[in-house]
Order: C-alpha cells, then sequence, then structure tokens
C-alpha cells in the first residue's frame, strides 16, 4: 500500500501530498503523522497541498482532524499550497478549517512556524 | 384549395411594387438602411415566401418548407436590431404585406366571396405569425445584447489591485450577488496565487447595501482567501453599514475590519513588516544641477 512520505527537517516534519488523496490514504497518514511527530519530538508540521486538485467533505475534516492532533501533541500545524479550486470548493462545503494556520508556499510556511516557534515560551532555544 | 400560393406566384413583380410603395416613410427608415439594400432585402423576403408557401400549406411557419424564410427573417431581425430599428419598424415591415396581397386576392377571387374569406383569413394568419416571429427574433437579439453587455461589465467591475508588493486590493463596486461573489472570489484567489501576496483588502466602500447574504458572501471570499494563507482585510465599512451589520446580527467573527482603504493599507503594511514614513525631499545629488 502506498504512503505518503514525511521527511523530518530538524524540529519540524515535511508532509507533501503528491498523490490524489483517498480516504484510505488519508487515515494512514494520520496515523503516520501523529506517531512520527511523538518519535521525533517536532515541534511543527507543514502540510504541502499545492498537487491536491480534488478534495471533499472528508479530506477536508481529515486536514483539520490532523491539525487538531498536532496540537494536542504541541506541533503547530500550517497547511500550505491550497489551489483556489479547493479553497472555494472547502469554503462551499462550509469547512473553513479554522484553526488551521495557511500560507501560500513552502517558503512562507516554514517562515512562520519559525515565527510561532521563536514567540512560544522559549523552548525553541536549546 | 387555397388560392395564395397561386396569386403570390403570378403577381410577384406586382406586390412588391406595392407592397414597398405602400410602406411609409416611417417604417421605410431611409436614415438607417439605403435604398438597395432594402430592395433587395424585400425582393428576396417575397420570394422566399413565394416558394414556402408552393407546398399548399399556408397555417404552419413551422414546417421545413418555411426554414428557409424563417433563418432569412432570423437574420433581417438581428440585423436591424444592431441598425437601431425600432421593434415596430420591424413587425412592420412584415405586417404591411397584408394589403397588396388582400386587394389581389379580392380582385382574383370576386366570383366566390366564400372561399375568398377563407384565404383572407389564412393570410391574415400567416403574415401575423411570420411579424411575431420576426419581433421575437429581434427582441431575442436585443437580449443577446443586455447579456453581453451585463457580462462585460461583470468582469469590468472587479479589478484586483495590486497596492504593494504581497498587499492586494480589491474595490468592489456595485451590489454582490451570488454570481459576482463566485467571480469575485475566483479573480481574487487567482491574483494571490500568482503575485504571491499575503494580505488582501476588501474595499466595499462601492457596495450599497449590505444584508445578510451579502455578508455571508463576504465571510466566504475572507475564508477562501485565508485558506490559501492570505490575510484578508475589509475597508470602506460606512456609519450605516455597520449599524446595519449589529442591527442584523451578522457575525463578523475575527475578520479584521476598518472604516478606509487608508487605514487597512496601514495594517497591511505592518503585517508585511514594511512602512511608509513622512522624509524630506532627498537633496539633490552633487553634479545635477538644474
Amino acid at each position: 500500500m502506498e504512503r505518503i512520505p514525511i521527511l523530518q527537517m530538524g524540529e519540524f516534519l515535511l508532509v507533501t501530498i503528491q498523490v490524489d488523496m483517498h480516504d484510505r490514504l488519508a487515515l494512514a497518514l494520520q496515523d503516520d503523522l501523529t506517531s512520527k511527530i511523538v518519535q521525533a519530538g517536532a515541534r511543527g508540521v507543514l502540510i504541502d497541498i499545492s498537487s491536491l486538485e480534488i478534495v471533499d467533505s472528508f479530506i477536508g475534516r481529515m486536514l483539520a482532524n490532523i491539525a487538531a492532533m498536532s496540537h494536542i501533541l504541541d506541533a503547530a500545524t500550517v497547511v500550505v499550497g491550497m489551489k483556489p479550486a479547493v479553497a472555494i470548493t472547502l469554503v462551499e462545503l462550509g469547512l473553513s478549517l479554522t484553526g488551521v494556520r495557511t500560507a501560500l508556499n513552502v517558503e512562507k510556511g516554514m517562515e512562520l512556524l519559525r515565527a510561532t516557534r521563536g514567540h512560544s515560551s522559549g523552548r525553541a532555544a536549546y | 384549395m387555397s388560392k395564395i400560393p397561386q396569386v403570390l406566384r403570378e403577381n410577384e413583380q406586382e406586390i412588391l411594387t406595392e407592397w414597398t410603395k405602400d410602406m411609409t416613410s416611417a417604417t421605410r427608415r431611409a436614415d438607417l438602411m439605403s435604398d438597395q439594400d432594402f430592395k433587395q432585402q424585400s425582393t428576396r423576403f417575397l420570394q422566399l415566401l413565394q416558394e414556402a408557401v408552393q407546398s399548399g400549406d399556408v397555417s404552419d411557419i413551422n414546417a421545413s418548407s418555411f426554414s428557409q424564410l424563417r433563418d432569412f427573417l432570423g437574420n433581417l431581425s438581428v440585423s436591424r436590431a444592431r441598425q437601431g430599428f425600432t421593434p415596430t419598424d420591424t413587425a412592420m415591415f412584415v405586417f404591411s404585406l397584408k394589403k397588396p396581397v388582400v386587394s389581389l386576392l379580392r380582385r382574383a377571387m370576386q366570383a366566390n366571396p366564400t372561399e375568398m374569406f377563407t384565404d383572407m383569413q389564412a393570410l391574415n394568419d400567416l403574415v401575423d405569425k411570420l411579424g411575431l416571429f420576426t419581433a421575437e427574433k429581434f427582441m431575442k437579439s436585443r437580449e443577446e445584447v443586455i447579456i453581453r453587455q451585463q457580462r462585460e461589465m461583470l468582469e469590468l467591475s472587479t479589478p484586483v489591485v495590486k497596492l504593494w508588493d504581497g498587499i492586494l486590493a480589491l474595490p468592489l463596486i456595485g451590489t454582490l450577488d451570488s454570481a459576482r461573489t463566485q467571480v469575485v472570489m475566483e479573480s481574487l484567489l487567482q491574483r494571490v496565487v500568482e503575485t504571491g501576496s499575503v494580505v488582501a483588502i476588501i474595499d466595499i466602500t462601492g457596495v450599497p447595501t449590505v444584508d445578510t447574504l451579502v455578508a455571508q458572501h463576504l465571510i466566504k471570499t475572507v475564508t477562501a482567501a485565508r485558506l490559501m494563507g492570505a490575510d484578508c482585510i475589509i475597508s470602506g465599512i460606512r456609519p450605516q453599514i455597520a449599524q446595519t451589520i449589529v442591527h442584523l446580527g451578522v457575525r463578523l467573527g475575527d475578520i479584521t475590519t476598518k472604516a478606509t482603504l487608508a487605514d487597512a493599507f496601514v495594517i497591511a503594511l505592518e503585517r508585511i513588516g514594511s512602512s511608509v514614513k513622512k522624509g524630506g525631499i532627498p537633496a539633490p545629488v552633487n553634479g545635477s544641477t538644474f
């Protein structure tokens, strides 16, 4: 079964979704990502969905869930690279992903994660 | 057996002369169309009508024998609509055919009043239908012009302006309905991607009224932009509109709102970490004397 790779970059995890998400893949990602956050002690997660063309209510909810779970595990989540069509679809579905931070591309997302870590409680300083 | 086909066939030239002579100067509209074009149109129309009725059926203008005539009338009304004819002018062009043909029918069938009456009625019906058909086509082509203009206005009225590196502005003018929100949302999001902007200012100074539906549309647009990673600021909220929003119980949530575009711009600059400050005129560089 195919899996979505999760890359570690320092204290952040990078997830790039390059294929069309189907439901089982999304559930597998949820499993993998939560384990990886705990295992690596990650402080931030960056999900790049710039190749994602199609979303349905389930995938939209999965994104929100993943963000909420990461938050519980004390890792900030940023979703980057959403296409206009996907954004409009999610809004029309009534999923505004409140609580999920967003950025235009990976670079800006990384900046946002770093800024978040910099502001919070000074734990980032080793 | 109706005598109309025969009468039309045998007296084509006479009908044409009578018909064109009869058309008053008002219907004729010499200011809009040259004599030659007019003559050509009338001749062609009469010829097609004559051919169409030869099948013997004069009651059904949707029959296949009338297809050429229908096409011709369609083109005629479209071209006349563009040239600026009124609906009356265009319909009268067809209706005025009645008079010459009726007088011919009367002459040809003097001996048999009953048949003459039937034929006259058939002729009346036929010309009425053709006239109505022409008027309808005329209206339709006018409506097409209106729809096209509406669409053009829709595109014109939703410009997305780049104010600064990373800041977009969307001055909205006119009422926001669902169709327009869709266009606005799409063009805004598209420009956000193209320019890599992080802040978008939606200015609603030109939106005359804000009701719950318009507010809903605004919130949707802001949410979609946020999903893509761009912050939205709504500016240009007039005092009355602020009152309306509160009275309606619309919750704008955590959307930043400002009274003027200038205030919104300052906030936007702050968010991207830039600032504009007043400064003296820079001293002229040595050597550049005026």
